[in-house]
């Protein structure tokens, strides 16, 4: 009870120390530049904070936090804006955010899908400080119940979130989940350095693929090259329809499923080592859960924005927990943030067990700046949303020159070698396929994104529970089954079951027509080589190693399992069957006056010619050519939004101080910067 | 490479950073430029605190206040970074690399993704660190200086990897002969501390910040009992008790006192090289091939001062540990010390990896 005495005086110390004029004034120049960072997608938190760093040397204490919380807290919000627009996921907090939202964008409801997801957020921000304020007291023994067994199943839980986002055949969501996790596995394990799919020959290929590029193939190329193709802008309306007061009544509307996605998004915020990755999709199975009518979802229900938003706003508050009590940071830019808080002052702030002892007033003043921020941050984001939301009435032949830009210089920002853009089309390709036949998307990024911690937390916790099993069969059960872990398993039962009965009304594609055998059973064909291959590769690692390679052997062996099933089904079903859906037979990707091939050239060929003359040339060469020859544009015009363009990127990667993708061209003449 | 050409070198960096060093600092001036500082490792490790600490203090005192930016190059456990440095030729000063105990083990077990060589780099800067390693309260009520009484406990360690600065610590209790089995795949030593807390681990080891910061508590609480610091290098090069930790006894201390344990031989021979090569000497700043030697000595002066600086070692203190910093020949000299291993410690090593883990570099 001592604890919360002294709570109270330095709650009211910490409200002392935040509302000055000056603090103020650096969170709200925070905030502004987390804006402009988070709308990049692929960016996010670190590369603002990585900015920030050189200025906290010394810094006032309070003044270097409300900068740097100001920059973090902001994140989660904006980059709902590439979320919505564009189909974009702007980082591992927003992936489920696309899902209903980019559909509202199509359908002329941008401003109302941005309104009612930044109020969510603004109110996931302040449920997680007001939670946080009394819970950061007594945090540390909860945190501490959360061992492996626990953590493993939390991810059980979200990667259970694959079955109500299967789509209509179950087996190839299951089976689209699994190679996600195969993809996932690829690159050295972490746990016996083995290599998976990857050989020391490509080096890139042993650090495995990056969540961003992933991200980028899977969700925002089908869709830009689909929209590309089609010629029109993302909004099928030309006038917007509902703006952003109604996504604000929405939000207020479905108050209660924001309240708990809050407190889902905190609580798993808590957990060290789970990050951002699952929040949003338990919050998704959530909302469409305790929804009765659930055919909207996947089309654009509102309802699918505010609950993912509600949660990850919370769970940058959750993610307080570790960082601060135990030093721990929960996410990459938590990581900087703890070594940048040594760094301010005189240095005597120290994050961890002394935290809650020692700065009391700090820790309160961190968590309040954090719900400052949000208001702020959503404040200027809903301010913006209508003028921003009228991108999507825009000829899309004039956007996509640029999101190509952007997804390129997104993509090579995550390893910074030209291979992260191969990387990019190589899984580019990937997602159009999936997205061509109807195999759930979501699943497979679910299942890529899952791959490692399911890995990790069910080795580790293996070897643990075997050592526990030699001291005694009761100590092993103890450990396993623990209070939280069976209340976790029943939860995910629960979902597993509800969530089968409810995918067939949930078609995250829309409604895909069927058409013939041949183009589906080649590309399931392709799945299941692929699968053979990353088995055998896999059963080609050493016994003594068993750690790297039975999660690839079990999950790549169920994944092969339904695609043999589903092959057999394709087999017996007569042409038309909803097992061959191919969005190339009718519909908006059928009727397009572009064909495929064709659009991904333009692409393909940036790319090449960055190989060869390095970006900033080849992308000058790209835009005039693509603006002349396939936007049909003047030259006026062209090069005016040539200029734009590479006005804006350039003052982008100055400002963050980052390089542009180099080709053969700079490998053998010394140039300056912004060619080099 | 021999060891009189080792001293050698040595010397004549010495006389150098010494003579030189004044009239040549008014040729170097960096006036508007902008210094580029790469660290093969993400913006979230030990590194990047390490290099953000430095950056701006060392803007101040190079001449002409440049900026000194980090950049961060991470990919394939920092080889990948260490090798696009092995191919940079600017020599201008423009261009420093920060490299550390992870970039240095691969190096020496002959990894195969290493193509870098440290023998052409110029290290202008150094900074080493020690590490303690503790015990649960149950089983640390067993520890009476010696580990006679360990040896039939089994111990679970959350390790980041046996080819990593845990080579240290896993054949340390290897050789006092205790049964520590690590469990793989944790991402930093502050999440094997938590899985201490959690009481999944049941011995653990930090380096010596984190010990002060995040483990001390824990032996306050009486829920931890610390065992051994890894100890310090005296100038003769001799393992003595480390001065952060003078109440603890060294790792040698440990072994002495431990039935079967020796402080001699091929075991402890490979064990003392990779403690040098992890840890008095862990992260090393450097210039890349070819740097003229003025540039070189403008660093070591740029260094020095900041070493100078009256506030140093309380700023330091925090980010670096209270550990001596090296410059100029004297950072040469720590990497020499931390990038050659003899060929029987470094079989050893192999060997011993290969049958305790199964871990095959080649």
């Amino acid at each position: 009870m001592e604890i919360f005495a002294n709570a109270l005086p330095a709650l009211g110390d910490a409200w002392a120390l935040i509302l000055q004029p000056i603090v103020l004034g650096y969170l709200i120049l925070g905030v502004t530049m987390g804006l402009a960072v988070g709308v990049f997608p692929g960016l996010g938190g670190i590369a603002g904070l990585s900015l920030l760093l050189p200025f906290m040397f010394g810094m006032e204490p309070v003044y270097g936090l409300a900068l740097m919380v100001g920059m973090v807290a902001v994140v989660p919000t904006s980059d709902t804006f590439a979320s919505v627009l564009m189909g974009i996921p702007g980082s591992s907090a927003s992936q489920a955010t696309v899902l209903d939202g980019f559909p509202m964008a199509k359908k002329g409801e941008a401003a109302r899908a941005l309104s009612a997801a930044f109020a969510s957020s603004l109110f996931g921000g302040l449920v997680g400080a007001l939670f946080l304020t009394a819970f950061i007291l007594v945090a540390r023994p909860i945190v501490l119940a959360f061992g492996l067994p626990e953590m493993l199943m939390i991810t059980v839980l979200g990667l259970s979130m694959v079955a109500v986002l299967a789509g209509r055949v179950p087996l190839k969501g299951l089976a689209a989940a699994g190679l996600g996790m195969m993809v996932g596995t690829i690159g050295i394990a972490d746990a016996g350095g083995s290599l998976r799919m990857a050989s020391y020959d490509i080096p890139y290929l042993t650090d495995g693929l990056q969540l961003v590029i992933v991200g980028l193939g899977i969700f925002a190329i089908p869709e830009i090259v689909s929209l590309l193709r089609q010629d029109r802008s993302i909004s099928e309306n030309s006038n917007l329809g509902a703006g952003w007061l109604s996504g604000v009544k929405d939000w207020f509307d479905n108050i209660w499923l924001s309240v708990r996605c809050s407190l889902i998004g905190v609580l798993v915020g808590i957990i060290p080592g789970l990050g951002g990755s699952v929040v949003d999709w338990i919050a998704y199975g959530h909302t469409v859960q305790t929804t009765k009518d659930k055919s909207g979802f996947g089309k654009g229900n509102v309802r699918g924005v505010i609950g993912p938003e509600s949660s990850n706003n919370a769970k940058e508050g959750g993610g307080l927990v570790p960082t601060l009590l135990f030093g721990i940071p929960g996410s990459g830019s938590m990581a900087i943030f703890i070594g940048a808080i040594a760094l301010l002052g005189s240095g005597d702030i120290e994050v961890g067990p002394k935290m809650l002892k020692d700065n009391l007033d700090i820790t309160y003043s961190i968590v309040w700046l954090l719900a400052l921020a949000n208001v702020f941050g959503t404040l200027m984001c809903i301010a913006l949303s209508g003028g921003i939301a009228r991108l999507t009435t825009i000829r899309f032949t004039y956007l996509a020159p640029f999101l190509f830009m952007l997804i390129s210089f997104a993509a090579f920002q995550s390893g910074q070698s030209f291979e992260d853009l191969l990387a990019l089309f190589a899984i580019g390709l990937v997602g159009i396929f999936l997205r061509r036949f109807d195999w759930s998307r979501p699943a497979f990024l679910i299942g890529f994104v899952l791959s490692n911690p399911v890995e990790k937390f069910s080795n580790q916790a293996f070897q643990i529970a075997s050592f526990k099993f030699r001291r005694g069969f009761e100590t092993g059960m103890e450990y396993l089954f623990s209070p939280i872990v069976i209340v976790l398993i029943i939860v995910t039962l629960i979902s597993v079951v509800f969530g089968i009965r409810q995918a067939k009304a949930i078609m995250a594609e829309g409604d895909v027509q069927s058409g013939s055998k041949r183009a589906p059973v080649t590309f399931l064909l392709i799945i299941t080589a692929y699968l053979v291959v990353a088995l055998l590769n896999a059963n080609a690692i050493p016994d003594f190693n068993m750690t790297d390679k039975i999660v690839p052997l079990v999950v790549g062996g169920i994944s092969l399992a339904c695609c043999l099933i589903v092959l057999v089904q394709m087999m017996r079903s007569p042409e038309g069957d909803v097992v061959f859906a191919d969005k190339e037979v009718a519909g908006e990707d059928a009727d397009a006056p572009y064909g495929l091939w064709s659009t991904l050239a333009w692409f393909a060929g940036l790319i090449a010619a960055t190989w060869v003359v390095g970006f900033i040339i080849a992308l000058v060469g790209f835009l005039i050519t693509f603006l002349r020859v396939r936007a049909q544009a003047g030259w006026f015009k062209t090069l005016i939004l040539t200029a734009c363009g590479l006005g804006f990127i350039c003052l982008m990667a100055g400002a963050l101080n980052r390089d542009f993708p180099p080709g053969l061209l700079q490998g053998a003449v010394d140039m300056p910067w912004p060619l080099k | 490479m021999t060891l009189l050409k080792l001293s050698r070198r040595a010397a004549l960096a010495l006389t150098a950073a010494a003579g030189l060093a004044a009239p040549a600092m008014a040729d170097v001036d960096f006036s508007g430029k902008t210094i580029e500082w790469v660290i093969p490792f993400s913006e979230t490790g030990g590194s990047a605190k390490w290099a953000n600490f430095f950056a701006p203090l060392l803007s101040e005192e190079l001449p002409g206040n440049p900026t000194v930016v980090v950049k961060f190059m991470p990919g394939a456990g920092s080889t990948k970074g260490a090798n696009w440095f092995q191919e940079q030729t600017e020599g201008d000063g423009t261009l420093l690399f920060g490299s550390s105990g992870s970039t240095q083990f691969p190096f020496l077990l002959d990894d195969p993704r290493v193509m870098y060589e440290y023998a052409d780099w110029n290290a202008v800067m150094a900074t080493g660190t020690g590490g303690v390693a503790y015990l649960n309260a149950e089983d640390g009520a067993l520890f009476d200086g010696s580990a006679n009484q360990l040896k039939d406990i089994p111990f679970i360690f959350g390790s980041q990897g046996a080819t990593g600065l845990d080579l240290v610590p896993l054949l340390a209790w290897e050789m006092l002969g205790m049964n520590v089995e690590p469990v793989f795949g944790i991402k930093g030593r502050g999440d094997g501390r938590l899985m201490f807390e959690r009481g999944e681990a049941t011995i653990d080891y930090q380096t010596s910040s984190g010990y002060i910061s995040g483990s001390m508590d824990l032996v306050n609480a009486g829920t931890a009992v610390p065992m051994m610091s890894w100890g310090a290098l005296d100038e003769n090069g001799m393992i003595v008790r480390d001065p952060t930790f003078p109440d603890l006894p060294s790792f040698k201390e440990v072994c002495e006192a431990t039935d079967g344990c020796e402080t001699s031989g091929p075991a402890w021979d490979a064990w003392k090289a990779f403690f040098i090569a992890g840890y008095p000497s862990q992260k090393i700043a450097f210039l890349p091939a070819g740097t003229p030697q003025d540039v070189i000595d403008t660093y070591t002066a740029a260094f020095e001062a900041v070493r100078a600086r009256p506030d140093f070692k309380e700023i330091a203190s925090q980010q670096v540990g209270e550990y001596p910093m090296f410059v100029g020949a004297g950072a040469q000299k720590a990497t020499d010390e931390a990038t050659t291993v003899s060929d029987e410690a470094k079989q050893f090593v192999l060997t011993w990896l290969k049958d305790a883990y199964g871990v095959e570099l080649n």
